[in-house]
């Protein structure tokens, strides 16, 4: 079996982070339209560290661990204004969402 | 960056290791955006989660996967699924699960992950190994010096980690004042 390279990390990437996006374009329900944002940032978070490993320098890491810091902050964020308009209007559907429709 | 073939320590980790891990993280990201019931894609959220954590220690970056584990599926995923379980209606889970643009979502994203491929067969030659030795000191001190160290030399990052538990005491602030009922 061939040795794992960098590029076998960044396909990885690339391949949860299409997920992502193809989860945050069709998905409905606003939750899980915030958990492929999640993915989106796992597959940035893979890229830096494996190219943190190919360069033999910590950058990578660091950079990945401010990532993590700022996902839990957007998350937060996020989730509260989830809350905050299903106060108004009992529906997590994306579809319902359009209030600010003509 | 071959896990087989280290220099002086023994081999960490296989390439079997590294596919069974790679193929449990892209099938859980799969089940994250397809299950109907929103609990159930929290859990195979978790699931990919901690299989990038693996593939980072494999990657020899054990300071990001416990950082991974305790901040990312300890904490941000506990936080979705009490949003979760307070937004969960019933309707939701009966509903039908896609969008009414589905196609071009979906074409969008083909189109990308053709741009991905193109990009890593045209620039192979970029991802080349450079054969990096195994770090020497503590992988955690070193990103300690890094993040905490006296500014300029050796730590190069403390400003912004400053700027980033501000970013989280905005964030906190936020969350609160806009889940009160009456600010």
């Amino acid at each position: 079996m061939a040795p794992i390279t960098t590029l076998h990390y960044l396909v990885v990437g690339a391949a949860l982070f299409v997920l992502g996006v193809v989860g945050v374009l069709i998905r409905r329900n606003v939750v899980i339209v915030l958990m492929s944002i999640e993915l989106i940032l796992n597959a940035v978070n893979l890229n830096l560290v494996a190219f943190s490993r190919m360069w033999g320098n910590l950058h990578g890491q660091v950079f990945a661990i401010f990532i993590i810091v700022d996902a839990a902050a957007e998350a937060a964020v996020g989730l509260g204004i989830l809350i905050a308009f299903f106060r108004n209007k009992e529906t997590v559907n994306v579809d319902e969402i359009d209030l600010l429709k003509w | 960056m071959n896990p087989g073939m280290n220099s002086g320590m023994a081999p960490v980790a296989t390439p079997w290791f590294f596919y069974v891990l790679a193929g449990m993280a892209v099938i859980s990201g799969g089940l994250v955006i397809t299950l109907r019931n929103a609990v159930h894609a929290a859990l195979a959220l978790i699931v990919t989660l901690l299989s990038v954590a693996s593939l980072y220690l494999m990657l020899y970056a054990p300071f990001v996967t416990g950082v991974q584990i305790v901040v990312y599926a300890g904490g941000i995923m506990v936080l979705f699924l009490f949003v979760i379980m307070l937004v969960n209606i019933e309707r939701s889970s009966k509903e039908h699960r896609f969008n009414r643009i589905w196609p071009a979502g979906l074409a969008a994203a083909c189109a990308l992950l053709v741009l991905f491929v193109s990009a890593f067969v045209k620039g192979k030659a970029l991802f080349t190994d450079r054969g990096m030795p195994l770090p020497e000191s503590s992988n955690t001190q070193q990103i300690a010096t890094m993040l905490y160290g006296e500014a300029g030399r050796m730590g190069q990052y403390t400003f912004a980690f400053e700027i980033a538990s501000l970013l989280l005491l905005v964030a906190i602030l936020g969350a609160v004042i806009m889940t009160k009922k009456k600010i």
